[in-house]
């Protein structure tokens, strides 16, 4: 049967998408529709003759947008090689041809026709006014553009890549082919507006002058008045990078190397700021040391003087996210910390080391890369934050607020973004360089896989009790913030009138039973289905991405994989912000014309979160033997079948995770999809920032405290799940020993 | 019990100038011959890294030649994938896949070679039985011992009756007294079958047992290929009379070549034997530690340096002018002390000439 399979000269692969591209040029309607990919009004109404809704093929008959009528040499193509074997150079030749034809006109058209006829002055000089537009690609145009695109992995394929892998190739397309879309093109597109002018010419001094801003740059904190918000953002995202490595790794050492008894409460704290929108730790401090904030009052009370307003600016910001952050340093550290072989630090001891000594020179070096990790989290997390500074800033402009302001106030200034865009994306890559640099090719890799039967020592004692009461004192603030949370949401109105009510509550979340059932009439339920819903779609294609891609890092070797891996781990390094900044530039007009619709924000969260569910990918692929994938595909699976059969469900504790964590991610994001809302499509968090905007705290705190427990569960059901599945599959024995 | 229907397409696989380099310049195997017979099991043996897992993974489809060809029967194999190759293997590791049955997993293979499902699964049982399994299939790999787990692995290769059988290091993992069971059964169900079979080790001892004909690799090259005993009666060279069992490596003169005889003298003293197309003049003679006789008439004088006492025999390192030498002697009785002053010959058969 094998050797049949091997000659045989059908491909139902190819069959497939040969076929997806006759129907997207044929019968679907080739441009986006203007209800949304989600109504089908279009089916009654003119299909197919309507220009609106028309296939490319009708549109060409009726002798409109003749610009397409191309695209059908490149289809056609492929069924000149239908009957041949793969191993027929002309095969692979006729494929790639076909594709990339396909997919080179396609984008060539989507780009040089826009809404208003030629995009580029050459090309009317060339061929005179084209007196016709086209809109963004619909149903049609995508269709058309998967199948040239795997068209064209096909034939590289035949051509004898990764040997002549089909799902190997055009997974390794694909990935390729989205991550260009959706994270290189909308920067690229982003660097380019920050030197158009307003009558959209390009010039350099439109540059310079926006770069060299003094709100940029200027260094008057340094004589008493305000500084740039570059500086302002460096110098914030240095401190609390730093603090919380530091109170990260003080939680870490308390945790693992300490006697103290009640780790597991402290191990919970790592799930909080996974659960908490980043904001929501700024609304409590407010409430504690805002100018009616509790401990404020009861000091100006005490001390008989004005309350004032310290909190807003720099303190503020710095407390806030050093709260929201901290536990994101630990939950990297820990995994550290733990790591490190027992065995070193024993051998070290026998080696005539002191407890101390032997931290010093092997335990914390060894800890190197998770310390650098830990900084760089920080770091990234604080310039890309955006909900603190907007909520506590005050007179300190920071990146993320400034181009939030840029695109969306009285200035409305694409250019001052997109500078203000890449100065923070220069901050955070250098960052990102930085990290890789300083971390080298030493390898810190001390589990071997081995059974280790050492105990990790006790930290010295002269280190253990700063590092306790470091990590304790934090706690308990850490457990005071978030009761002010709960609290704040059951008053009145702070400060003022501070008798309990679950007015906030009615206000957002009343529902009314009528004849034709329930009317949810609170004021948050829209924002609060769309959020669900876009999270709910976001959650699996993300986990989707992320472990395709994970299984080409892990599984394959391929050329370029090195430039693949950064490609797709960069986006980590991209803040929200930029992010939103960048989709609003490149997706408001065509080929890709998408602002304002749900899906701009599908695919935002898709991309904002996809290295999470790569790194999780990893992490849990390198656990599974290679030699299963390899036993299966001498078997005969193929390594789609593998990849199904054989990983996928060994993968099932992973994919969990990485589902629940998308779909939590993507409801607590702010800083991109503040940019990406529109009225239709509202999300939770834009909605509470607008709350807080208008000084409606306690809505907003109400609001905040809803969704803090929605997640919480949504954690708990996740780890029930997960639980439940580890006992299901036993435990991996005989098959994890290492060859 | 059923008749068994499963049977044997087994092919002979042919390697012509294979070599395999990874990255820029590491060359794992380099420029290689082989023809491994239809129906015959023969052994890749040698030291780590020599190439010999690199040889059997491209057997399977699991790394690509970098250049020369590989013929499986008569077709040329060469750029076809693990997929589409009719070669199944047993890891290393086993790689049951911990989520499935024992039966799913045996089952596993016959589902991609086109087996309607009842087929299917009662060639799987078919194949358990042959591997003493019967009653097993529903089992999870981890409720197993790593002996049955073995057996589950070949039962998976053997049912997709491929036209040749891997085995990577199989007994690795055993235990010393399972391993001797183990490899009887594997060599049992291959002559049964006549079953074509790659075999990789790094235990001269397994290699020896099991083997139609061992080839020796060193270096990412052949050695030498023979059966058993040429290798183990008439090393190529130094590297193979070591690696095939122990050998002790003297320093000897050839005084006269007549015919195949060659007579060489060590210390005075003078020994017989073939000369392998050797000349007179400097040469270097391997002796196995049994075939060292202690205590002989007439001889090379050596002292007892160490005598270790294992059980069934004497282990004794005797040194003299000829440098050190270690000898075996079933004589548990009366041993020799350190220290006594000796005198050591060679058996009439088994010390063998090698080129200097």
């Amino acid at each position: 049967m094998h050797s049949v399979s091997a000659e045989k000269t059908t491909h139902p692969v190819l069959i497939f998408w040969i076929l997806a591209g006759w129907v997207g040029f044929c019968l679907l309607p080739w441009y986006m529709l203007e209800d949304g990919l989600w109504s089908f009004e279009w089916l009654i109404d003119g299909y197919p003759f309507d220009e609106d809704y028309a296939p490319a093929a009708f549109l060409v008959g009726q002798g409109e947008k003749l610009w397409l009528a191309p695209l059908l040499i490149p289809l056609a193509l492929p069924f000149l090689v239908l009957g041949r074997p793969k191993s027929d150079p002309l095969y692979a030749r006729v494929l790639v041809l076909s594709g990339a034809l396909g997919f080179g006109w396609l984008v060539a058209q989507g780009f040089g026709i826009g809404i208003r006829g030629f995009n580029y002055d050459w090309l009317k000089a060339l061929f005179g006014d084209l007196g016709d537009r086209q809109f963004g690609m619909g149903y049609g145009a995508m269709i058309c553009a998967s199948a040239f695109l795997f068209l064209f992995t096909q034939g590289i394929a035949a051509r004898g890549a990764i040997n002549g892998d089909v799902f190997v190739v055009s997974a390794i397309g694909g990935v390729i082919a989205i991550v260009t879309a959706f994270v290189f093109f909308p920067i690229a597109k982003m660097l380019f507006a920050a030197f158009i002018t307003e009558e959209g010419a390009y010039s350099v001094s439109v540059f310079i002058s926006k770069f060299f801003d003094d709100r940029l740059w200027g260094l008057g904190c340094l004589a008493g008045a305000r500084c740039g918000a570059a500086w302002n953002s460096l110098f914030l995202a240095i401190a609390v990078g730093l603090i919380t490595t530091v109170l990260g790794l003080a939680f870490a050492l308390v945790v693992t190397r300490s006697g103290f008894r009640h780790k597991r409460a402290l191990r919970a704290l790592t799930v909080l700021p996974i659960i908490t929108p980043p904001f929501v730790i700024g609304l409590a401090l407010i409430l504690l040391f805002g100018l009616s904030g509790t401990i404020t009052v009861f000091f100006a009370e005490l001390l008989g003087v004005q309350p004032t307003r310290w909190l807003y600016g720099l303190p503020g910001v710095l407390i806030a996210q050093t709260l929201a952050f901290t536990p994101i340093a630990f939950l990297v550290l820990i995994g550290v910390v733990e790591g490190v072989s027992p065995s070193m630090e024993e051998a070290a001891q026998t080696l005539r080391a002191n407890k101390w000594q032997t931290f010093r020179t092997v335990s914390l070096p060894l800890m190197r890369p998770g310390l650098a990790n830990a900084f760089l989290l920080g770091f990234i997390e604080s310039m890309a934050d955006f909900g603190n500074p907007l909520v506590l800033g005050g007179n300190f402009d920071v990146l993320s607020t400034e181009i939030f302001f840029a695109i969306v106030g009285a200035q409305y200034d694409q250019g001052r973004a997109a500078v203000l865009a890449m100065v923070l994306l220069f901050f955070t890559l250098s960052a990102f360089y930085a990290q890789r640099v300083w971390l080298g090719k030493k390898s810190y890799t001390t589990v071997t896989g081995k059974g280790d039967a050492g105990v990790h020592p006790l930290i010295p004692t002269g280190l253990a009790i700063p590092v306790m009461i470091i990590a304790l004192g934090w706690a308990l603030f850490t457990a005071i913030v978030y009761a002010m949370i709960v609290y704040g949401s059951v008053v009145e109105l702070w400060g003022v009138n501070n008798s309990l009510t679950f007015k906030h509550y009615v206000t957002a979340f009343s529902v009314r039973f009528e004849d034709e059932g329930i009317r949810w009439t609170g004021a948050a339920w829209d924002s609060f289905w769309t959020t669900i819903m876009i999270a709910a779609i976001a959650a699996p294609l993300t986990a989707a991405v992320g472990l395709v891609t994970a299984y080409l890092l892990t599984r394959q070797d391929f050329a370029g994989k090195n430039a693949f891996e950064f490609g797709t781990m960069l986006s980590f390094a991209i803040p929200g912000t930029v992010i939103g900044v960048s989709y609003i530039l490149a997706f408001n007009v065509p080929p890709i014309e998408i602002t304002g619709t749900g899906v701009i924000l599908v695919i935002s969260f898709i991309f904002r979160n996809m290295p999470v569910g790569v790194r999780a990918g990893i992490a849990s692929m390198s656990q599974l033997d290679r030699s299963l994938d390899e036993s299966s595909l001498t078997l005969g699976a193929n390594s789609w079948q593998t990849f199904r059969r054989i990983i996928l469900p060994l993968l099932r504790p992973a994919i969990l995770a990485a589902l629940v964590y998308s779909f939590v991610r993507a409801m607590t994001a702010i800083s991109a999809v503040i940019f990406l809302v529109s009225a239709n499509y509202d999300m939770a968090t834009s909605y509470i920032i607008g709350r807080v905007e208008n000084n409606d705290y306690g809505l907003a705190i109400a609001y905040s405290t809803t969704l803090i427990f929605v997640m919480l569960a949504a954690v708990g059901l996740l780890q029930l799940l997960v639980g439940r599945v580890q006992i299901g599959r036993r435990t991996l024995h005989g098959t994890e020993k290492s060859p | 019990m059923t008749e068994t229907h499963l049977g044997a397409k087994a092919a002979p696989v042919r390697f012509e100038g294979v070599s395999k380099v990874f990255g820029k310049d590491v060359v794992a195997v380099d420029n290689i011959d082989l023809y491994v017979e239809a129906g015959r099991l023969v052994t890749l043996l040698g030291p780590s890294g020599c190439g010999k897992t690199t040889t059997l993974r491209m057997i399977a489809g699991l790394e690509m030649a970098s250049s020369g060809r590989i013929l499986i029967g008569d077709q040329d194999v060469t750029k076809l994938p693990a997929t589409d190759r009719d070669v199944s293997m047993v890891f290393q590791s086993y790689a049951l896949f911990p989520h499935m049955s024992v039966l799913e997993n045996v089952m596993y293979g016959l589902t991609f070679s086109g087996y309607a499902k009842g087929e299917a699964r009662t060639r799987a049982l078919e194949g358990l039985d042959l591997v003493g399994l019967t009653g097993f299939d529903s089992r999870l790999p981890s409720e197993l011992s790593g002996g049955q787990q073995q057996r589950v692995a070949v039962a998976r290769a053997l049912v997709l009756e491929p036209q040749v059988l891997l085995f990577d290091e199989p007994l690795s993992n055993l235990d010393a007294k399972l391993r001797r069971q183990v490899r009887e059964d594997i060599r049992a169900i291959q002559q049964d079958l006549g079953l074509t079979v790659v075999y990789v080790t790094h235990d001269q001892e397994e290699a020896l047992a099991v083997s139609d004909e061992i080839v020796v690799m060193r270096n990412a090259a052949i050695a030498q290929i023979g059966n058993p005993r040429e290798l183990y009666d008439a090393p190529n060279d130094r590297f193979v009379a070591d690696f095939i069992g122990e050998a002790n490596l003297l320093a000897c003169q050839i005084t006269a070549v007549e015919g195949n005889t060659a007579t060489i003298e060590i210390e005075g003293y003078t020994h017989s034997l073939p000369a392998r197309g050797l000349q007179p003049g400097a040469a270097t003679l391997a002796v196995r530690p049994s075939r060292l006789l202690i205590g002989a008439d007439e001889g090379i004088p050596a002292t007892v340096a160490k005598a270790t006492y294992v059980g069934v025999r004497m282990e004794y390192t005797l040194t003299g002018g000829f440098g050190q030498v270690f000898a075996v002697h079933d004589d548990v009785d009366t041993p020799l002390d350190p220290g006594a002053e000796i005198r050591m010959a060679f058996a009439e058969r088994g010390p063998v000439l090698l080129p200097d």
